[in-house]
């Protein structure tokens, strides 16, 4: 099962290294990763990806919680939560199909972040990772000519943070 | 008061109670070892190489309890060094290595001797460090020492760049060490160990399943006596766990796992209740995972939450330190007075002593016929009383030490579990014969894993350290050669040596005393001999019976109930 964990670590060389360090060595896979700094300029916030059975979440949550620098880990699948993600994408456009890309930019809310030449179209859009899964797919037939994504950010819903303290 | 970095290294060092390091000198730990020069707190014992000088950290902090430190130079110094961190992070032993680093300026420039040792040894420790200024220094070693010594244990690097040793500031020692991220959790949880203490009083046939947590918390050997004695339950050791408990305590069932007795392994097979403590189910402990203690219901103690239903699922899972949770199962057991089920512990023991009864680490030393190395390890035990500081490499008489050598205390028994490691023994018994060096410390080692750390009894000449090493001499990479014999039609591929040296010549050309032993009735001198030198130390070759093989044996990924007796 997919599972987003949400952790916060100290914001200090060579943190990245250490959770990434620890996936490859233990054989667990990251589907993505994020890492951004927090209001708190000493501490980082990561959103991590991954899959596996309860049995080796429990295990990857207890490997990262051993990591030094490695404050708090939670993991948000089981709680009500919002997830997001956003996508750049570029894809190729004509003065005929022009209209319509728009159209369904508007449809799914996205941001036309460059559209210098008519050839091109370059959106922006953010939503479940799901859901960029299928804008990606209902764009290929325009043919898309490059896509980058932020991977997963999450939170729980309701009026409690996750902070260090 | 200003000061270099290498001197508030050394002055951290001293507050932390250091007075023993195992290094080796290079350029880019200059500073360090000029500021060693000039101080007498510090003893430093140079090694011979820098895999050793953390082995005999390792085996120094075993049985002292303290932890172990090691001074390494950058690159190879450093990748030298990899191993023994490995071990120690494998068996959870508390070291701090320092290792130099090429200047700041010059790190990612390929330098001379410079290696990225942060990320090398990221993997092959507890936690590691870059020192980036002078003034870190302080808290890092603080830090260090903390993080090294407390949870569960294991080794700590701290890589500091020339430029870093020498540069000046003023120093300041942080009274506290207090990190946000890591708090290890030692007190046992209430509610748990009163239901922990409900299944023992109930249990028909209960197990205690000990390991090295057992020994790395202070005092949890008589709290472990104290358990077992009040619950009338046996007491099963790990590789890592032995000396734990007497060896002649009735309650000790003696090892169990791959090479464990019959009665240990018959006994987790069939028990109700495992009691595991600081134990982590090892994949040499438990064979077949899922016909593992299929009966049991399994509490497990150990201070490192990850261990807890990594391999084996727990029933009741109680994270804290050993010595802390025994106390208070201990005192829970008192408070409600509580007696365990003896008419079923009757049964229990009465099954018990039926497996005892295969006396299942018997052999048979022939009058004239070769040398059993069994025969080797119980005279040592006799003629040391249990009581020795008993060392070894890694192979078949490593377990052959660990089955027949019976050790009568704790601290005493320094193995490489985790990582097997040959080459460990010799540095290892080094260090534990610094820590004590009033003691006897017998090194049991194989013909081929002595050659792997030799270059070490110039070490042991140096500071006149009475090592005893006791090779079983087989010829062969003997563990190798017994899997080759039962799993590959008896191969011998590439398990022989036909060019073995002079073993007696090796131990005189380092200063020494080498004796060779043919024959059984030469052996009880020899042993004589070699334990009463107290002023150099002795290389006792032992030629023994050449095919013998280890058993009891558990097959990889066989049910522990599936064991080969002979």
């Amino acid at each position: 099962m997919r599972h987003t964990i949400t952790i916060l670590v100290e914001n200090e060389f060579g943190v990245l290294t250490r959770v990434a360090g620890l996936f490859s060595a233990r054989g667990y896979n990251i589907e993505s990763l994020n890492v951004a700094p927090t209001l708190d300029e000493t501490v980082s916030r990561m959103s991590l990806v991954t899959r596996g059975d309860e049995h080796v979440i429990e295990q990857i949550k207890k490997q990262l919680n051993k990591l030094i620098p490695v404050i708090k880990v939670e993991d948000i699948s089981h709680l009500v939560h919002i997830e997001r993600e956003m996508l750049l994408i570029k894809v190729k456009s004509n003065s005929k199909n022009r209209a319509k890309l728009v159209k369904f930019a508007e449809d799914k809310r996205a941001k036309i972040v460059d559209n210098v030449e008519i050839s091109y179209l370059s959106l922006e859009m953010s939503g479940t990772a799901e859901e960029l899964d299928d804008c990606i797919k209902e764009l290929e037939s325009y043919g898309i000519i490059e896509i980058t994504r932020t991977g997963s950010v999450g939170m729980r819903r309701g009026i409690k943070g996750f902070t260090v303290d | 008061m200003k000061m270099t970095g290498a001197e508030i290294l050394v002055e951290c060092l001293r507050r932390e109670n250091v007075d023993t390091i195992f290094g080796y000198p290079g350029g880019s730990v200059l500073h360090i070892y000029d500021a060693i020069f000039n101080q007498s707190d510090i003893k430093h014992y140079l090694v011979r190489h820098e895999q050793a000088a953390l082995h005999s950290a390792n085996g120094y902090s075993r049985v002292s309890g303290k932890c172990g430190v090691a001074l390494v130079t950058s690159g190879p110094g450093a990748t030298n060094a990899v191993t023994g961190l490995a071990d120690s992070l494998a068996d959870s032993i508390p070291t701090v290595c320092i290792s130099g680093q090429v200047p700041s300026s010059l790190i990612g420039n390929d330098a001379f001797q410079e290696a990225d040792v942060v990320g090398i040894t990221r993997s092959a420790t507890k936690h590691n460090f870059l020192v980036k200024r002078v003034e870190d220094i302080a808290l890092i070693v603080r830090q260090a020492f903390h993080i090294a010594t407390t949870g569960r244990p294991g080794p700590v690097l701290i890589d500091i760049p020339k430029d870093i040793s020498g540069e000046t500031c003023e120093f300041v020692w942080p009274e506290k060490v207090d990190m946000r991220s890591y708090h290890p959790v030692t007190h046992g949880h209430p509610g748990q160990i009163k239901k922990a203490v409900r299944s023992m009083l109930t249990a028909k046939r209960p197990v205690l399943y000990t390991g090295g947590g057992v020994l790395n918390s202070i005092g949890s050997a008589a709290l472990l006596h104290e358990l077992s004695h009040t619950l009338d339950a046996p007491v099963t050791n790990t590789l890592m766990g032995l000396g734990g408990i007497p060896h002649d305590d009735k309650h000790f069932l003696g090892m169990l796992g791959m090479h464990g007795t019959y009665e240990a392994n018959m006994a987790v097979s069939h028990c109700d209740l495992l009691i595991a403590v600081g134990a982590r189910f090892d994949d040499r402990v438990t064979g077949r995972l899922d016909a593992f203690a299929p009966d049991a219901k399994v509490i497990h103690i150990d201070v490192d939450p990850s261990s807890i239903s990594k391999n084996i699922h727990a029933h009741l899972p109680i994270v804290g330190d050993v010595a802390e949770v025994l106390t208070q199962l201990l005192e829970e057991i008192a408070r409600r007075d509580g007696k365990p089920d003896e008419e079923a512990l009757l049964l229990w023991w009465e099954q018990i002593n039926e497996w005892r009864s295969k006396d299942s680490l018997a052999f048979d030393q022939p009058e004239d016929g070769p040398i059993k190395p069994q025969t080797v390890v119980r005279m040592v035990h006799e003629k040391t009383k249990g009581g020795a500081i008993v060392a070894t490499d890694v192979g078949q008489h490593q377990m052959w030490a660990a089955q027949h050598y019976g050790f009568n205390r704790p601290h005493r028994w320094l193995t490489s579990g985790g990582l097997g490691t040959m080459g460990y023994g010799l540095p290892a018994g080094i260090g534990a014969q610094v820590a004590m060096p009033d003691e006897k410390v017998v090194i049991f080692t194989g013909d081929s894993s002595i050659q792997m750390c030799s270059q070490e009894f110039s070490t042991a000449f140096q500071y006149n350290l009475p090592v005893v090493v006791v090779i079983l001499n087989n010829g062969y990479m003997g563990m190798v050669r017994q899997w080759q014999e039962m799993f590959y039609e008896s191969r011998y591929s590439q398990s022989y040596f036909d060019s073995l040296p002079d073993f007696v010549k090796m131990a005189e050309a380092y200063g020494g005393t080498g004796i060779r032993v043919d024959k059984l009735e030469e052996l009880s001198p020899a042993l004589d001999k070699a334990l009463g030198l107290n002023d150099q130390f002795v290389i006792v070759d032992v030629a023994v019976s050449k095919e013998e093989n280890v058993f009891p044996m558990v097959p990889a990924g066989a049910a522990l109930d599936e064991m080969v007796l002979s």
